[in-house]
């Protein structure tokens, strides 16, 4: 007896089966990701239902949560532009530190001259362009030279990182916070407004929001949206129909890494009034929304959903850190999980795969 | 595994969402046979061989081989089980050379280059039936019809005993329809049955016994070609009587549309595909160029077009210089373009139907305001076309790659002609057109050049050239062997210039 496997390219998928695998692969993932934690020695459903409590299950949880779904919204919106377009940016990381920088830089200098109703959205443009003009580079690498976007966006990652790293131990170095490596803090007019009792810093919430409405509609009803559309599903046939593949593409990262740009206000103007280390600012956000926009079906206003969604198990992964003692990277494993068996998800739509036993002859 | 010596379908059926593409189906087939299989576009031809190929799976019914019933997974198993199939469109890998692609998959291949293995196999193998490729040669390089003999080529080798064969001869010349006819009589003298789908009932009347209509999904007619004629055939598939020959009648040309001057063009393989070309096209005039494909006539195309430069000489339209313009600046200088690859180049198939009417135009004033696109006037004149194209769909609200191959051809050849273009290129317009169809496409080509329009036409159906053109030229090996007014042009004369004696 053999075992025998085969695939085959299934070339008539119904909406329905497409939500079935859905939800089928989000189970898979949990299924195994409580594995992982039955082989820590930690009942997997206590773990699970503590994510969620942790996240969704208290107000505290709750405020948490959201606060922690603004940067994944807003990068994960950009990124389904992107992706919609079959660029792999894997840079929002870097894109959402140099909109930080920029900020930071409006924030220290302007702040203490100008009023907040000034200074905040001098702030938001600032960022905008940052991460855009940081993302340009690669989309410029890509269409001049045919220089892989996955490799260059990787690497700007470190690259930004070290920028900042430098910026906050050398020239930009805080005079009052006795040695540590943070800038000096924003004055108040540079500080965003928090919604009382948490640290939701609703303004960047509200530009989320409209952004993904916004680029829902960039997607299906303009010309440009189209364009990107019918780049990303057929190369030949953009050229055919005469499509600028240069313009649209630098476009295209310009709006992307100004989304992730955006995140990295919220981050420093929001959260910590000042500029610190790379892994303080972002705890991964570039890489999370990675899988909310695949979650997402590569739809902006979904990928409010799912930012919610892996912004829970953020917070959740946080709640169990503390209460059963598992190490940080768990939530490192349970998104990665997560996305592995979305991406498989979507492989087990496009093809069939039948088993079967066979005797020997 | 036993032969195939009788192999049954029972009793088919398929439905796609609402579509209902094959209903109790029922046919059989014996060794040494060559079936027919005929039916308008979309009546159900490729699904149907799909389901035997078990690329995909039926609803009802099954298979039965020598009596009895089997059950095919996948594509693998059908081959294994002895049952190959040659696709409408190609199923080729482009960047792989044609020895791996047809190494890909063969089981006899060894693990260790494997493609090198298999070339010695292939060029004996097409050596012996005359079928001609270059196995060291990249998918992309190939024209179409060159990628066809390498699907063909590779069915063969992995000695199938039922051979499908969906619209193999489209892209193909009468003389290598005529070779690949003595293949396939050969294989059924050897007790291979094959079936042959095609559109030119010319074709199923010479080289099969017996013929299956089907029409909306359902077996209309069967019969022995013996006791049929094409006007029976087409009856059956269209249901009205289908005129065979028309006629074109004269009009004077009008002022020069197209002057292409001593135009160089460097090919995928070659450093010049053209040599040195020089022709001009008119208004009011059909302009065909005939020529076995590969030999020039896509390179001049895609340079007239905006896809390619060219890099000597010049192409002017209505006296303006467009040499290595953009394709959108080629394209809003009136030209529109009927492209070679249709699944290729000419649409995208995850859009919508309607999505697809506009490539090339969404930019227009009439689709788009502003940044954004009219989808109201974008859908009403999808709806138009696929109305006046005879277009078979569910709605205009369905991804186009759900429609059959000849409709998807309707869609295009719809898009290109209403535009308005001066000047229409259009390869191989009716390739894979049904006859009803094909009727349509040329009465609306002949009515467009009575209004105004230039065509540039491409195609190895002379036929096709006969009715259509005013004047013919032959390319050869990159140039043009003669310009003919077609009054003056025969058949042999023009087939010896595709092979390459000068007129
Ligand atoms: N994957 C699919 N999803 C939805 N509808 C489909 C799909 N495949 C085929 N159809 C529909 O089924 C019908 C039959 O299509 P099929 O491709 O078998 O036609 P055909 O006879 O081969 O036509 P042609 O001569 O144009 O190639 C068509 O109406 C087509 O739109
Ligand atoms: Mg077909």
């Amino acid at each position: 007896m053999k075992l025998r496997i085969r695939i085959d390219h299934r070339i008539d998928a119904s909406p329905s089966l497409q939500v079935t695998v859905l939800l089928f692969s989000l189970l898979a993932g949990l299924f195994t990701v409580g594995m992982v934690f039955a082989a820590s020695r930690v009942n997997p459903f206590l773990a699970l239902w503590k994510i969620f409590s942790g996240s969704f299950g208290s107000l505290y949880g709750i405020k948490e949560t959201i606060t922690k779904a603004i940067p994944l919204i807003l990068i994960g919106s950009g990124l389904a532009l992107a992706f919609r377009a079959r660029f792999w940016n894997i840079g929002a990381e870097s894109q959402l530190l140099m909109g930080a920088i920029c900020a930071t830089w409006i924030g220290l200098n302007w702040g203490p001259r100008l009023p907040g109703p000034i200074i905040i959205p001098a702030m938001f443009l600032a960022g905008f362009l940052g991460g855009a003009l940081w993302a340009m580079f690669p989309a410029l690498l890509k269409v001049k030279f045919g220089i892989n976007e996955v490799i260059s966006t990787l690497m700007l990652n470190y690259v930004a990182a070290e920028l900042l790293t430098l910026l906050i131990v050398g020239p930009w170095k805080g005079v009052t916070q006795q040695g540590f490596p943070y800038t000096d803090d924003f004055p108040a007019s540079a500080t965003l407004p928090l919604l009382y009792g948490s640290r939701i810093h609703y303004t960047t919430l509200i530009i989320a929001v409209f952004a993904c409405v916004l680029l829902f509609m960039l997607i299906y009803s303009t010309k440009f949206g189209y364009e990107l559309r019918v780049i990303g599903e057929n190369i030949e046939a953009a050229r055919y129909a005469g499509i600028d593949f240069m313009r649209n593409t630098v476009i295209m990262m310009l709006i992307s890494g100004g989304m992730a740009g955006i995140a990295g206000v919220g981050e420093v103007a929001g959260i910590h009034h000042h500029l610190t280390y790379p892994q303080a600012i972002s705890s991964g956000y570039g890489f999370t929304a990675i899988i909310v926009a695949w979650l997402a079906k590569l739809n902006p206003i979904a990928a409010i959903a799912s930012g919610l969604f892996f912004a829970g198990i953020l917070v959740g992964g946080d709640a169990i850190q503390i209460s059963l003692g598992l190490p940080a990277a768990t939530v490192q494993v349970f998104n990665g999980i997560l996305l592995f068996f979305l991406i498989m998800g979507d492989f087990f739509l496009n093809n069939r795969v039948i088993l079967s036993l066979e005797r020997k002859e | 595994m036993k032969k195939i010596e009788k192999l049954e379908m029972v009793e088919i059926s398929k439905y796609f969402h609402t579509t209902r593409a094959n209903y109790k189906v029922s046919f059989s087939i014996e060794s040494g046979e060559i079936l027919g299989l005929l039916g308008e576009n979309g009546a159900g031809k490729t699904t149907l061989m799909n389901i035997l190929y078990s690329l995909i799976q039926s609803d009802e019914g099954e298979i039965r081989i020598n009596g009895e019933t089997v059950r095919l997974h996948s594509p693998k198993d059908a081959i294994q089980r002895g049952i190959g199939m040659v696709h409408q469109h190609f199923m080729l890998i482009q960047n792989h050379t044609v020895a791996e692609n047809i190494a890909l998959g063969f089981e006899e291949a060894p693990f260790f280059f494997p493609a090198g293995h298999v070339a010695k196999k292939i060029e004996e193998f097409s050596r012996i039936y005359g079928l001609k490729v270059n196995t060291q040669e990249k998918i992309w390089q190939l024209s179409a019809g060159e990628q066809q003999r390498v699907e063909i080529v590779k069915a063969l080798i992995r000695g199938v005993d039922l051979l499908i064969l969906d619209e193999p001869t489209s892209v193909l010349t009468p003389q290598e329809s005529k070779e690949l006819f003595s293949i396939l009589r050969r294989m059924a003298g050897n007790g291979h049955s094959i079936i042959f789908i095609s559109h030119k009932l010319e074709e199923i009347l010479s080289i099969c016994d017996r013929v299956l209509v089907l029409r909306r999904g359902e077996i209309v007619g069967a019969s022995s070609v013996q006791s049929t004629d094409k006007r029976k055939l087409a009856r059956m598939m269209v249901g009205r009587d289908i005129i065979f020959d028309f006629e074109k009648e004269h009009i004077e040309r009008g002022p020069l549309i197209l002057e292409v001057k001593e135009l160089i063009v460097p090919g995928d393989r070659t450093e010049r595909a053209v040599k040195g070309v020089s022709f001009k096209v008119y208004k009011n005039e059909i302009f065909g160029i005939a020529g076995v494909s590969g030999n020039g006539q896509r390179e001049l195309i895609e340079v007239i077009t905006g896809l390619r430069r060219a890099s000597g000489g010049s192409i002017l339209i209505n006296g303006k210089d467009i040499t290595n313009a953009s394709a959108r600046l080629v394209s809003d200088q009136g030209i529109s373009h009927v492209p070679e690859e249709r699944i290729k180049f000419g649409i995208v198939p995850n859009l919508f139907i309607y999505e697809n009417t506009v490539l090339k135009r969404h930019h227009n004033k009439r689709f788009s305001k502003m940044l954004f696109l009219n989808y109201q006037t974008i859908k009403s004149h999808a709806e138009s076309i696929v109305k006046d194209f005879q277009v078979t769909a569910p709605s205009i609200n369905t991804p186009i790659k759900n429609l059959s191959g000849g409709n998807i051809q309707k869609l295009i050849l719809g898009r290109e002609i209403t535009g308005e273009p001066t000047l229409l290129v259009a390869a191989h317009p009716t390739y894979g057109l049904d006859v009803g169809a094909t009727e349509y496409i040329r009465r609306q080509l002949l009515e467009r050049r009575g209004k105004g329009i230039a065509v540039l036409l491409i195609s190895e159906d002379l036929e096709e050239i006969f009715e259509l053109c005013d004047r013919i030229a032959v390319m050869f090996e990159g140039e043009i062997m003669g310009i003919l007014p077609t009054q003056e042009a025969n058949i042999e004369d023009i087939g010896l210039m595709m092979a390459g004696s000068r007129k």
